[in-house]
């Protein structure tokens, strides 16, 4: 029985996830990592992306996360988490749907807040089609 | 002396009040609950938060290389209050206490002679601020609509100072809201947002890491960069979280003496009530009696 990473996923509204487990793969700025048990101390910022939750051997669940921090120590693992829905429950023709809309507001921008805001939602629904497909 | 009939129409309306103040204590009864699991459940982030804060804050080893809204412009001059109150009143003391507090600081701001400016959250509180302060209020967020709380109502207060902050429109940011300590009592808080005050980090608990320190990816300054705006937004969903529980303990226990209040009126009411119509039989019997006894 191989050791395992306490790991606890938290949205601003409240604990999500909070259970011990064989692996998380979290998507960070720099690249995904994987944490497992005695993880060297990290700090990182986590990018729009799928984290992993690996468990019992072949058991894996994937959250989609809108981005966030993650803090690792030897012992355990936290996400900080802005949004997260689990893969699972995201639904292709709706993504692809407010994917068009975000491209239509960002042709339909007149200011350089505007273009942003719908420039990082664009960025957003094509991650989550991407963990989607 | 009031005729039978207006008595009666007096009971009847006082009636019909604690009626409806009975309802809307059950309703802030209810409500308050909903708000206490939300604020206990927002607790966690916060925390962690908190603590990622503390170690980032300690990694860092030299000040002048921290973002700015961490330490501060290391002026002093312009202080932005952002006043966090309820939408709504028949609240008991809530808004004004909150107001209160942040007239008191104002004045001590205007005294020692520094800008003061307002943000509002919370229509009643614009409200109150209006009336001397209008000129200094720089905006209001309406949370009219809100259902219920999100952080996604929090966030763009939070990135509205942030945004304020960058423009170099203040140097320091003053929160005010109540914490809710009991359904009786609750407690105007006044935390220092920015420069971040070193208490709030400070009393999270740091991870014990066994000698090692943190790697960072990205490094330092860039994750502090992101986490302390962020920070800002996480404190203000905090602050209106504590509010909106503090707001609906404020209503109940004002519901409850109002409901109390109508019990003891209806009861004198009545009282009077009965014995005027007393009066009116006996006096009748004696017009009655004595015409009989004329004969």
């Amino acid at each position: 029985m191989p050791e395992k990473v306490h790991f606890e996923l938290v949205s601003p509204e409240r604990l999500l996830v909070a259970e011990d487990v064989d692996m998380v793969v979290v998507p960070g700025t720099e690249g995904d990592f994987g944490v497992l048990a005695g993880h060297a101390p990290v700090m990182a910022a986590v990018r729009p992306g799928v984290l992993e939750i690996h468990d019992e051997g072949s058991e894996i669940r994937r959250i989609f996360l809108a981005g966030g921090f993650a803090e690792v120590t030897p012992s355990r693992c936290t996400v900080l988490a802005e949004e997260s829905v689990p893969v699972t429950d995201l639904d292709r023709g709706q993504l692809e749907s407010r994917l068009k809309n975000a491209r239509e507001d960002l042709e339909d921008a007149k200011t350089d807040a505007d273009r942003h805001r719908a420039e990082v939602a664009i960025q957003l629904f094509e991650e989550m089609l991407r963990a989607v497909a | 002396m009031p005729s039978l009939k207006d008595l009666r129409k007096r009971i009847t309306s006082v009636r019909s009040t604690r009626k409806i103040t009975l309802a809307m204590k059950m309703v802030a009864a209810s409500k308050l609950r909903r708000a206490q699991d939300q604020a206990e459940a927002a607790r966690p982030y916060a925390e962690r938060m908190g603590a990622m804060l503390t170690a980032l804050a300690a990694g860092l080893g030299d000040p002048q290389s921290a973002p700015r809204i961490l330490v501060g412009t290391g002026s002093d001059r312009t202080h932005l209050l952002v006043v966090a109150t309820a939408e709504r009143g028949l609240c008991g003391g809530f808004n004004s206490s909150i107001v209160r507090a942040a007239r008191v600081h104002i004045r001590e701001l205007l005294a020692a002679g520094k800008t003061v400016k307002i943000l509002c959250v919370g229509r009643k509180g614009r409200d109150m601020l209006r009336r001397d302060h209008a000129s200094r209020i720089v905006d209001t967020v309406d949370l009219s609509k809100v259902r219920r709380l999100g952080f996604a109502d929090a966030a763009p207060v939070g990135g509205r100072i942030t945004a304020l902050f960058e423009a170099g429109e203040f140097d320091v940011c003053t929160l005010f809201y109540n914490t809710f300590r009991t359904v009786m009592t609750q407690v105007v808080t006044r935390h220092q947002l920015i420069p971040a005050a070193a208490s709030a980090a400070a009393a999270a608990p740091v991870a014990d890491l066994g000698g090692a320190s943190y790697e960072f990816e990205p490094d330092e300054a860039e994750i502090l960069e992101r986490l302390v705006p962020r920070n800002i937004a996480v404190q203000i969903f905090h602050a209106l979280l504590e509010n909106a529980a503090g707001e609906q303990g404020a209503r109940m226990t004002a519901m409850d003496s109002a409901s109390r209040n109508a019990g003891e009126m209806i009861d004198r009411l009545t009282l009077n009530y009965n014995r005027t119509r007393q009066a009116v039989i006996t006096k009748e019997l004696i017009e009655i009696i004595s015409g009989a006894e004329a004969l």
